[in-house]
């Protein structure tokens, strides 16, 4: 099991072909309070960039980009009736959503914990 | 940039607060403090939260005469609010209003013996005592008074903070204005606010308001609240927000507004007219309005934001209106909005489809305010 990050300020827990997505704690912090949260549908295939979920805080609606591309197979279900569930655990209980990862070669482009740490710097 | 933005003379205070600080208005403003918006929001309606707005413009206008009514009657020039029936230690809801109809700003006026004291909007300030001074400089002096700090105190238990600090409050009723003094600094009190909960605005001179700020803030009902949560409080409490909701496109009766015009200026009233854009205005409370605005709620979650556009059906084939103020309302537990709809379109539960990210979303006019008002009638 890896975590990846993307400069977007997403992380993804990669086991075997299954990305778990969701926002850095930072990423949670920046935008305050989530109210409102909502993945593409399960079997939607993306493209690395395309809106896979858009995540609406008290302030704004921000888009969650696919940090690879991949199909949808999962989204946090908890988080429909409890958004701010990200803000209170973003990097374990308030994950977004779940890739079936298509290109596997996209995921060494990825940031590492430490050179994610340095970006936020 | 922030070496441009102004401060507010509590701008230390939001500091050690922990206020997030935005720009806004020219000024640099706290949007919340270490609680964040939700709580803040819901402190507010369950207790008291204190909002800095000083960045509202305060100024005094005063008739060259020395009669207040002098003063009340050169207003009534510019806003087709009934000013000069207001009594002394009263407060009205008013309009500046151009010769089209529009609207160039809301505003408060209160009546202290011989003066009328005008509350604008931060973003408005200079254009309008420009407007109100050039147009009325023969009759009336208009002092700004850019000096003047002004910190709102609102919630269900605001009457009894200020009970504590100044006995004399528990006078006021719903849009009295009273001074007293609040830590031994003098104040002019408004029992109004902006959140739909009932509270005071306090003006003060600005070396009094931090005084002021941490008398309040040291009650244990009250915690700071930022730009953050006056926009959702406002927003359930279904108040407009200049420059969103109402502005120079929109006249009041569009604006649903018209209650600000009380009948003395209205057609056949005593004083009926007699300020700009009287006649587009007068004509449409006779003949109605082709579009309006009213609340929207929206079914789900998902907050619908200010420019969404608002359709008749599901397909988004037949327009009739947008989304002019949108947010999650954490009092409401589900979205509020408010929008302009075409006339026909306006009765509430009129069902409307809310474009969302390309989708159409099932919504319906709503009766405003979403949270019923805890005034001190």
């Amino acid at each position: 099991m890896t975590v990846y990050y993307t400069k977007e300020h997403e992380w993804l827990r990669v086991e075997g072909d299954v990305a778990v997505v969701g926002i850095t704690a930072h990423a949670a912090e920046e935008l305050g309070e989530l109210v409102f949260v909502e993945a593409k549908d399960e079997g939607t295939a993306l493209s690395q960039g395309d809106s896979a979920a858009v995540v609406e805080s008290v302030k704004a609606a921000s888009d969650i980009y696919a940090p690879v591309s991949g199909t949808v197979v999962g989204f946090n279900t908890a988080l429909s009736d409890d958004p701010s569930l990200v803000n209170r655990d973003p990097e374990a209980e308030g994950w977004i959503l779940k890739l079936r990862v298509a290109d596997a070669g996209q995921l060494a482009e990825l940031l590492d914990a430490d050179a994610y740490a340095a970006l936020i710097a | 940039m922030s070496d441009s933005l102004l401060r507010t003379p509590l701008y230390d205070l939001h500091l050690s607060l922990g206020g997030r600080m935005v720009p806004f208005a020219g000024y640099d403003m706290p949007v919340q403090y270490r609680a964040g918006v939700m709580a803040e929001h819901q402190h507010t309606r369950t207790a008291a939260g204190l909002f800095d707005v000083s960045h509202m413009g305060q100024a005094h206008l005063r008739a060259r005469s020395g009669r207040v009514e002098d003063a009340a009657l050169a207003l009534e020039r510019l806003v087709p609010a009934d000013i000069l029936s207001l009594k002394t230690g009263r407060q009205r809801y008013a309009l500046l209003t151009d010769g089209n109809g529009g609207i160039l700003d809301d505003l408060m006026v209160s009546r202290l013996g011989d003066t009328l004291i005008l509350v604008v909007n931060a973003a408005c300030k200079d254009a309008d005592l420009a407007h109100i001074a050039a147009a009325l400089h023969e009759d009336c002096i208009v002092e700004a008074l850019p000096k003047r700090a002004l910190i709102a105190v609102q919630g269900p238990q605001a009457g009894a903070v200020l009970a504590r600090l100044a006995p004399s409050s528990v006078d006021m009723r719903f849009m009295d204005v009273a001074e007293f003094e609040v830590a031994g600094v003098p104040c002019v009190a408004s029992r109004s606010g902006y959140t739909g909960e009932d509270g005071f605005e306090l003006g003060m001179a600005a070396d009094g308001a931090v005084r002021v700020a941490e008398a309040l803030l040291a009650e244990p009902e009250v915690a700071p609240a930022g730009l953050g949560a006056r926009d959702s409080l406002r927003l359930e409490a279904g108040l407009c927000l200049y420059g969103s909701d109402i502005d120079r496109d929109t006249t009041p009766v569009e604006g649903a507004l018209e209650w600000s015009i009380q009948k003395s200026r209205r057609t056949g009233g005593a004083r009926a007219g007699g300020f700009p854009g009287a006649d587009i205005i007068l004509g449409q409370i006779a003949g109605g309005v082709s579009r309006r605005r009213v609340g929207i709620a929206v079914e789900g979650r998902a907050p619908v934001r200010g420019g969404a556009r608002l359709f008749a059906d599901d397909a988004g084939t037949k327009p009739v209106g947008h989304v002019t103020s949108g947010a999650f309302g954490p009092t409401f537990g589900a979205p509020v909005g408010m929008g302009y709809v075409e006339a026909g379109f306006e009765a509430a539960g009129t069902p409307l489809f809310a474009e969302l990210r390309g989708r159409y979303l099932p919504a319906a006019v709503a009766a405003l305010p979403f949270v019923a008002p805890g005034f001190k009638r």
